[in-house]
């Protein structure tokens, strides 16, 4: 099957007949309800909160919102998909915007963010003067900034290979969001990918991701499948820094010294361990 | 749009990032509607710390609404909120919708039309 995105700009895409086409059919209607409904259990919101809905469309996603008690404000591309909504009598707040030009909020209004299979479509490019990277960093940025500290956001998005998937995390990550990946029904053709975020401390109060990875593993913590994104792991071929004396630092020193034929001790479960004092 | 969006939303011009002048955007023209919305005290006492007082004061009176209090009513343990005063901010933020007008960045005077009360905040590619 071919993908939308590949095709045309989304504000092309969803015109009248393919807006009324995708809100009218019962299983998409069932798909996107099951993935917000998940999408709200990840953000485990424990009271009435004011959440934005980026890539909105015809409130599919943002009518569990209202029914949780949420208030929220929608932001969409296409006026065929908005016009779809006002018809429905959505509760949501509407905007035409493009969230590849940022998030016109003033710093640290919204509690919560979802976004419900839009973000995928940031990764094509629709005009030759700017590059998709530019937009995500720009989506990002905005979003970071417009989240109040210790809100979160839960973007569920389809890329369509781990170039766009990646492409997505770390500019994420480079916004400054603690980030973690869950995926549920992996390995089948229904696997659904979700980008769980969290504003931790300031930035700049806080050096690196260091926080910002711990943030992410208590929202996601017990819940089977996430991977938390920190770049601090990458080791030596990350932009984190690998620490001298660590684990992975005495590994890749001892197989330096084999390539260069030293005589190197073999790696056991005792290596880079820290020993007891022995009095 | 709600009162309490257009106390949220700023002009999205990459040059007004910086300017106090691109927050809160004015309203002109505006129609207004009032259409019930399902009360929630502990909604309102939840956002009220992230509204910026000073800026609804100017968005209601632009809108005619000019009996504000002066100062944000702040909840104390001693003293919560009382019911009227949260009701009264239900009605003013979320139940008070633009449906027909502009918003006006007082900056760059970039004019946000708003149909349908569905503002359109896009831009041309120069201007993000
Ligand atoms: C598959 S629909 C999902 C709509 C809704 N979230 C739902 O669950 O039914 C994807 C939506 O993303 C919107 N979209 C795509 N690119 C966008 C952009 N750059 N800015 C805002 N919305 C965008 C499209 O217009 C479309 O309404
Ligand atoms: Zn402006």
């Amino acid at each position: 099957m071919s993908r939308p995105e590949d095709t045309l700009p989304p504000d092309l895409f969803y015109n009248d007949t393919e807006s009324y086409k995708y809100t009218t059919s019962s299983r998409i209607k069932s798909i996107q309800s099951s993935m917000t409904q998940r999408a709200l259990q990840l953000l485990a919101l424990t009271s009435p909160s004011m959440v934005l809905d980026i890539g909105c469309g015809s409130g599919l996603s943002g009518e569990h919102l209202s029914s949780s008690g949420h208030i929220w404000v929608g932001m969409d591309i296409s006026a065929s998909m908005l016009a779809i909504a006002l018809d429905r009598d959505t509760d949501g707040d509407l905007l035409l915007a493009d969230m590849g030009q940022g998030v016109p909020f003033r710093p640290g209004t919204f509690d919560a963010a979802i976004s419900i299979s839009a973000l995928q479509w940031l990764c094509n490019a629709d005009s030759s003067e700017v590059s998709a990277t530019g937009r995500l960093s720009r989506f990002f940025d905005g979003l970071y900034s417009s989240l109040k500290r210790g809100g979160k956001a839960v973007l569920q998005f389809y890329p369509k290979n781990d170039v766009q998937r990646t492409m997505i995390t770390s500019a994420a990550v480079k916004a400054g969001f603690g980030a973690g990946l869950l995926e549920d029904d992996p390995e089948t053709k229904n696997k659904k990918l979700y980008l769980v975020l969290t504003v931790g401390a300031g930035r700049g109060e806080v050096v690196g991701g260091a926080v910002a990875g711990r943030d992410v593993t208590d929202v996601v913590k017990g819940m089977e499948g996430v991977d938390v994104i920190d770049e601090r792991r990458k080791g030596k071929n990350g932009k984190g820094k690998e620490i001298k004396g660590s684990k992975s630092w005495i590994l890749r020193k001892k197989e330096q010294g084999r390539n260069k034929g030293r005589a190197v001790k073999g790696d056991s479960k005792y290596t880079g361990r820290k020993r007891r004092p022995v009095f | 749009m709600k009162i309490l969006t257009s106390n949220y939303i700023t002009c999205a011009v990459k040059a007004c990032k910086s300017s106090t002048l691109s927050f809160p955007l004015h309203f002109q023209d505006a129609e207004l509607v009032q259409e019930e919305v399902d009360f929630n005290a502990e909604f309102i006492v939840g956002i009220l710390p992230r509204i910026e007082w000073d800026a609804l004061i100017v968005t209601a009176a632009e809108l005619g609404f000019t009996n504000l209090p002066a100062q944000k009513p702040e909840p104390t343990e001693e003293a919560p909120l009382g019911e009227q005063v949260l009701k009264d901010l239900h009605k003013l933020l979320l139940e008070t919708q633009v449906t027909e007008g502009k918003l006006v960045c007082g900056n760059c005077q970039h004019i946000y039309n708003i149909h349908q009360g569905i503002a359109n905040f896009l831009l041309p590619n120069h201007l993000v």
